[in-house]
């Protein structure tokens, strides 16, 4: 193995090839150590009782309804805040309007706040003692300790990925063909997908991807909220946890195992995207 | 003339889309947020001191702060150098090495926890060398720094590549030409130009390590006074239905993380401001 220069570096400008191996030597080490072992434990730890020890740990009742949950609450998330993220960009990429910036800034919030405070504010707002707790208590709805809970606080955590993917595109892009359109005759949702989408469909779809992966792997937020009722609000971050803490490693290493093959997906799927929306932006 | 809150524009929708992400904000983000502060507001000043100078509560904000400062130092160095490596030097396996630095941002943190707990306790893959020479990683504040280190890898790295990748190689190649070594080059050239965006990364990360639960409360222990982080504090008082101690303690933590966000904003629009003007 040899470590060049990327061919973009000028020969005037390089370290001496011991310098690049040290550094490169160093670089590859601290990978190893904090992301490589890591990924490779859960994998060893999920298989330590063969491969029938792992299915038999998925196809648990109880790992099957954490996942049903888990599935169900990203697709609650999920396409609401996709539908967000279009319709702040669409506001703030399109129109000039006092206060954008404070606008953009709101929208970051979420990226901000602990999980764990995340989780606490819809307990004071929802909760038995919070501020609509006694109206809900009398209305018999349950928010908190519920699916509705664990979903509200997931589309919380999860807030921002769209918009924020979508807001500095389709600024880039300029309203040019949207008002070429229009003049020319179209009406609003025909511009919008006729021209538009087609444009920010990538970005659409980035977003997306990294909100599934929060939405599916939110933990804090979810602990809070969830009461950890078995077979009803526990998500699969929630049944991990009860495995482990059970010393039950396996299963919940294998529950594990899900999660992470879901973030290497996620992010193969991400630099695929990053290469085609950069594409994009310059051969436009 | 045309009198409205936006300038004209031909296009439609402003009304519906505006509408609907201000509706949405407000009802998800805005007056939950609220309600932590009108929680807050329900205590005097002195039930409030109370709470968040209580020795469990100043020993969690001091573990919480001081491991990550440490962790975001820690990526800031490490950060800096996988930046360079990988957009500098090229060799087999690059390209994978550097998509798995967003492992962390994808991973759920409550696997990530469990992962290192494994890795690193005494009879982990590398906890059991460290073992031997007397250190103890999980089930100490050494492995809440290292949870944090981890979530907080990918900042610095991201935010400093594209800078490098903007960086003209003129000005390294005009430095050598006037006589300065690779070392000088380096340090005197290059490094002010990344600085900006070693500082935001930083501060990215540090923000990210202070609100962060899932993959500490696995590593940590959970020992009041010890390896009690702030979040895990607040659940703890939380289950305690304690709402109001878990309310005061959030609030601080919030605020926190507010100033935070508000220096990261002005760094990136200094940083925003300084390209555009170059």
């Amino acid at each position: 193995m040899s470590i060049t220069r990327t061919s973009a570096v000028p020969n005037s400008t390089g370290e001496p090839a011991v310098v690049r191996w040290l550094l490169t030597g160093i670089a590859l080490t601290f990978i190893f150590l904090f992301l490589i072992i890591p990924v490779a434990a859960v994998f060893a730890e999920a298989f330590a009782r063969g491969f029938a020890g792992y299915v038999k740990a998925l196809k648990d009742p109880l790992a099957v309804s954490a996942i049903k949950l888990t599935l169900l609450t990203a697709g609650i998330a999920v396409p609401l805040n996709m539908l967000f993220g279009v319709a702040a960009a669409w506001a703030i990429a399109k129109f000039e309007f006092p206060g954008k910036n404070i606008l953009v800034s709101l929208i970051d919030l979420p990226f901000a706040v602990s999980p764990v405070i995340a989780g606490l504010i819809f307990v004071l707002l929802y909760g038995t003692y919070g501020l609509l707790g006694p109206w809900l208590v009398k209305h018999d709805i349950k928010i908190i300790f519920a699916v509705p809970g664990i979903a509200i606080a997931t589309i919380f955590v999860t807030f921002p990925f769209v918009a924020r993917e979508l807001i500095p595109l389709m600024q880039l892009q300029a309203n040019d063909e949207e008002e070429a359109a229009t003049t020319l005759g179209a009406r609003g949702w025909q511009t919008f997908f006729r021209i538009t989408l087609p444009n920010i469909k990538w970005g659409i779809l980035y977003g997306v991807i990294l909100c599934n992966a929060r939405a599916m792997g939110e933990f804090g937020a979810v602990s809070v909220v969830s009461g950890h009722i078995r077979g009803q609000t526990n998500t699969m971050p929630l049944h991990i946890e009860i495995l482990y803490n059970e010393y039950n490693f396996t299963a919940a290493f294998a529950v594990a195992s899900l999660l992470l093959m879901l973030s290497l997906i996620t992010i193969t799927l991400k630099s695929l995207l990053e290469r085609r929306i950069h594409q994009g932006r310059y051969s436009r | 003339m045309r009198v409205g809150i936006k300038k004209f524009s031909v296009l439609p929708g402003f009304g519906i889309s505006m509408g609907f992400s201000a509706l949405y904000l407000s009802l998800i983000v805005l007056i939950p947020l609220c309600t932590l502060f009108i929680a807050t507001a329900g205590l005097s000043l002195g039930e409030f001191m109370q709470i968040v100078t209580s020795p469990r509560v100043v020993a969690s904000f001091r573990l919480s702060f001081g491991a990550s400062l440490i962790a975001a130092l820690v990526n800031s160095v490490f950060g800096l150098l996988l930046a360079w490596v990988l957009e500098r030097y090229s060799f087999p396996g690059r390209r994978i090495l550097d998509g798995m630095v967003d492992i962390p941002f994808a991973l759920p943190t409550a696997v990530a926890g469990i992962a290192l707990t494994a890795v690193y306790a005494a009879n982990g893959w590398i906890g059991r060398y460290l073992e031997v020479l007397g250190i103890k990683a999980a089930f100490s504040p050494l492995g809440v720094v290292i949870a944090l280190t981890f979530i907080g890898l990918p900042f610095v790295v991201r935010t400093v590549q594209p800078v490098l990748k903007d960086l003209d190689f003129e000005i390294e190649e005009a430095a050598a030409t006037l006589g300065a070594d690779r070392w000088k080059t380096f340090s005197m050239v290059i490094l002010p130009h990344l600085i900006p965006a070693v500082i935001t990364g930083f501060a990215l990360a540090f923000s990210r390590a202070l609100g962060e639960y899932g993959s500490v409360v696995f590593i940590s222990g959970n020992m009041p006074m010890k390896t009690e982080i702030v979040p895990l504090l607040i659940i703890t008082r939380l289950e305690q239905y304690d709402t109001k101690g878990a309310a005061a303690i959030a609030a601080v933590m919030l605020a926190a993380s507010f100033v935070l966000l508000l220096i990261i904003n002005l760094l990136q629009w200094r940083s925003r401001y300084y390209h555009a003007v170059r």
